[in-house]
């Protein structure tokens, strides 16, 4: 691997984390349920960024599985969660 | 480095120019969701994360994988085609919800348009608003 793409990828894992902090933020102070929410959904796809990130970084295939798991996850929850706040239950 | 170059030279730039533009599209997002006003502003800037970030990514490891391996790699489009389907709900339900809650707290969001099958208004929950029936036969 060479020194062009390992500048690159700590470039991309450092804007992720800086990402991740400005999300925190909008996450922590609201100011309303849905703001956080949709806070947290950007968070899981910013995690599945950096996995696939780190999958580049270590030539490892298996980073592709947790990724596709992250994604998911993050759906649900946050599917959940708006159905939640809309009807006041998840599954009817 | 100790490895040996398998990967032609032209393919790690390409990537690491994918991985530069998804860094600073998903960074962009966060601002984005930092820096917005109100809630159906900040319903945008994500989906720069979701979409061009996600494919950059996605497209860095497409084309590094497919030519470390010498042959084409396909784990990448599930992430994409996955998120493809996934973010178009989540931002969907994501807005019924805003509306609702800030309708229900009088703050100046539109008034409901959805119909039920019987002509009656309804909001997003699926009751009846207002006397929305009383124009009816």
């Amino acid at each position: 691997m060479s020194d062009t793409l390992q500048w690159a990828i700590f470039f991309a894992l450092g804007c992720y984390v800086l990402g991740m902090m400005l999300t925190l933020r909008r996450l922590l102070q609201g100011p309303s349920a849905q703001d956080r929410i949709q806070a947290l959904d950007y968070l899981y796809i910013l995690g599945m960024l950096v996995v696939l990130v780190l999958g580049l970084r270590y030539s490892s295939d298996m980073y592709f599985e947790v990724a596709l798991l992250i994604a998911l996850f993050g759906f649900v929850s946050s599917s959940a969660l708006a159905k939640f706040l809309l009807r006041g239950e998840v599954i009817e | 480095m100790t490895a040996p170059e398998l990967v032609p030279y032209w393919v790690e730039w390409l990537a690491a120019l994918l991985l530069v533009a998804s860094g600073v599209m998903a960074l962009t997002g966060a601002v984005g969701l930092v820096r917005l006003k109100n809630f159906f502003q900040r319903m945008h800037p994500p989906a720069l994360g979701a979409t061009l970030a996600t494919w950059c990514a996605c497209g860095a490891s497409l084309a590094y994988f497919s030519a470390l391996r010498g042959g084409p790699v396909v784990q990448p489009w599930l992430v994409v085609i996955l998120l493809c389907i996934t973010v178009p709900i989540t931002t969907i339900l994501l807005a019924r919800t805003a509306l609702f809650r800030q309708r229900a707290a009088g703050d100046g969001a539109p008034p409901a348009l959805s119909q039920a099958p019987d002509g009656r208004r309804v909001d997003e929950t699926g009751r009846a608003v207002g006397d929305a029936g009383a124009d009816l036969p």
